[in-house]
């Protein structure tokens, strides 16, 4: 074969593989949401689920929603913390190694890994029962790198001189920090927060072993509960409903393609303020 | 007056950056407690009935004692290195054209439909494989549809963004210089990116396909939606099968006693792989700092 041939062969492998990408999301987002769309109603989303397979999905909002706000709370506050620390206290060395070394390898620990640990350790030793509470406890555990991670990419992006001039102007450090690099980096960590709502939503291996999938209305953190994609598991693996199934995926594409698209503004905000 | 403001300054200033370094000891606390944690659980469990048994046995049935994982383990590794063989050539390819081919506009098409494969949720993959792949196989081969090769083709999927972006970002920081060398010597665009980019890039694709391995191999509710789930043997990419996974997602909600202690054995082997990974990750990670 010759050279420009094996050349034009090559290129259009290139071009079909980025094609395939693109034409798998199209057919995933389209099947799933045009089978979905014409079940999604107002009462299903706001109706209770009954177990003869029909009524709504409200408790699963409920849950979900819990299981989303509790995890931020616990893993927030600590990602934001070691980010801090990584990047504006701590010296190279030892420490700083073990904790990159730490996170790195609990974002690559399997989700039922954790789904184990949850119901080992926050089900059973610390006796919180299976509960949105343990779950959460379990998922703010997997968030945490990813918020450590942006979170540090963002306050790296404050520029220096943001820093020196408020040091210069004799604020201490502390609130150096508080009043000028958080509020600088706050798009970065706020693309965190999004891409850990992101993450919890779509989650099922690691919340359905400590929070269970009890399908009435959770009453408060200590209750079982079902999240959005735990019921689908159950749905599909049960074969119980198709067309629930499909609408309750469909709620779960349409949330990630909204949280998707707004990381993306923001993240063209960060690259906007970085340049300033 | 102003003396002790400044005291006061400081301690807090000594307290909150305690508070930072001990927020992120946690994440150290947590891996700690996590690996030891599912160790504690499942080691001993695994020297009761024997590693031999265990490891080695063909045959899972708790209800008669036996807890043999050979065929999860043949199952995990079978689908994950089936996922490697179909999804890397694609996903080096796309970061091939996302970093030196494509125009900017068709790069700004491609490059958010690979974040947003990132971000779909297993199950919604699962359930695609359920209803779409698992018929489509059906129909080619007649053999019901759920199989290793269903597996095979919702998990190369999967790691498709993983492999794109790691590759992308390494092809990105070859060195200008060498590109230039190769197209000053004659090469054309295409055997430059082949035979000079790529390899120059070799251990950061690398670092990719053992995330995407990682990914492949952890992952646990669209392959059990989609692989059969059969405890027998996988005879050919086919026929059904069970991942480790799969094996403690579908039986932890009901096992009790030593059945349960097993799945958190299967959990331990199952860490084994996924810590071998990342010492293998953080080889890779040496070699590009020491280069």
């Amino acid at each position: 074969m010759s050279r420009s041939a094996k050349d034009n062969l090559m290129k259009a492998l290139i071009y079909l593989s980025a094609f395939f990408c693109v034409a798998i999301l199209v057919w995933l987002i389209a099947y799933v949401v045009i089978r979905g769309l014409p079940h999604l109603s107002w009462s299903f989303l706001t109706n209770d689920y009954h177990p003869d397979h029909t009524g709504g999905i409200f408790p699963m909002v409920v849950s979900t929603l819990y299981l989303i706000g509790a995890s931020l709370l616990i893993a927030t506050p600590l990602g934001i913390f070691s980010a801090i620390y990584l990047t504006e206290y701590a010296k190279q060395g030892r420490l700083v190694n073990l904790i990159r070394f730490a996170t790195e390898s609990l974002s690559g620990i399997p989700s039922i890994i954790y789904g184990l640990f949850g119901m080992l350790f926050f089900v059973t030793t610390l006796k919180m029962g299976f509960s949105i509470l343990a779950g959460a406890a379990t998922v703010s555990i997997m968030i945490l790198p990813t918020i450590i991670r942006t979170t540090e990419e963002a306050i790296k992006s404050v520029p220096r001189g943001f820093r020196e001039g408020s040091l210069a102007l004799g604020a201490s450090k502390l609130r150096t920090l508080a009043r000028v690099v958080i509020p600088s980096a706050l798009p970065g960590i706020i693309t965190a927060i999004l891409l850990s709502v992101g993450r919890v939503i779509g989650e099922t291996a690691a919340i359905y072993l400590p929070v269970g999938t009890h399908y009435k209305m959770p009453e408060n953190l200590m209750s079982s509960g079902r999240t959005l994609s735990v019921h689908l598991y159950i749905l599909a693996k049960e074969g119980i409903s198709f067309e629930m199934a499909f609408a309750t995926g469909t709620v779960l594409v349409l949330t990630i393609l909204v949280i998707n698209f707004l990381t993306r503004i923001l993240e063209k905000k960060l690259s906007v303020g970085g340049r300033r | 007056m102003r003396k002790s403001k400044m005291e006061k300054g400081r301690i807090t200033g000594f307290i909150f950056e305690n508070i930072f370094r001990l927020s992120s000891i946690l994440s150290i606390v947590a891996l700690l407690v996590i690996l030891g944690y599912i160790v504690y659980a499942g080691a001993p469990a695994m020297f009761e009935v024997g590693l031999r048994d265990f490891l080695g046995g063909l045959e899972w049935r708790p209800t008669k004692g036996l807890f043999g994982i050979l065929p999860m383990i043949v199952g995990s590794i079978g689908a994950t290195l089936g996922a490697i063989l179909v999804g890397v050539p694609i996903g080096i390819l796309t970061a091939v054209f996302l970093a030196e081919v494509a125009p900017e506009w068709l790069a700004r098409i491609v490059r958010p439909a690979v974040e947003l494969l990132a971000g779909i949720p297993s199950v919604i993959y699962g359930f695609f494989g359920l209803l779409v792949i698992i018929p489509i196989i059906h129909s080619i081969f007649g053999n019901g549809g759920d199989s290793m090769l269903a597996a095979i083709i919702i998990l190369s999927i999967m790691i498709l963004p993983t492999i794109i972006t790691i590759t992308e970002t390494s092809l990105r920081a070859v060195p200008r210089s060498y590109k230039e060398g190769a197209l000053a010597l004659g090469a054309s665009h295409i055997q430059t990116i082949f035979q000079v980019m790529i390899p120059a890039a070799r251990s950061g694709i690398l670092s990719g396909v053992v995330l995407g391995i990682g990914r492949a191999i952890g992952e646990t509710m669209a392959v059990i939606l989609v692989i059969g789930n059969s405890i027998k043997m996988p005879s050919s990419i086919l026929d059904r099968g069970r991942t480790m996974t799969a094996n403690i997602a579908l039986e932890m909600s009901y096992a009790a006693g030593l059945h349960q202690r097993m799945l958190f054995a299967t959990g331990v082997i199952l860490l084994v792989f996924i810590m071998i990974l990342n010492f293998i990750l953080l080889k890779l990670t040496q070699e590009r700092k020491t280069r």
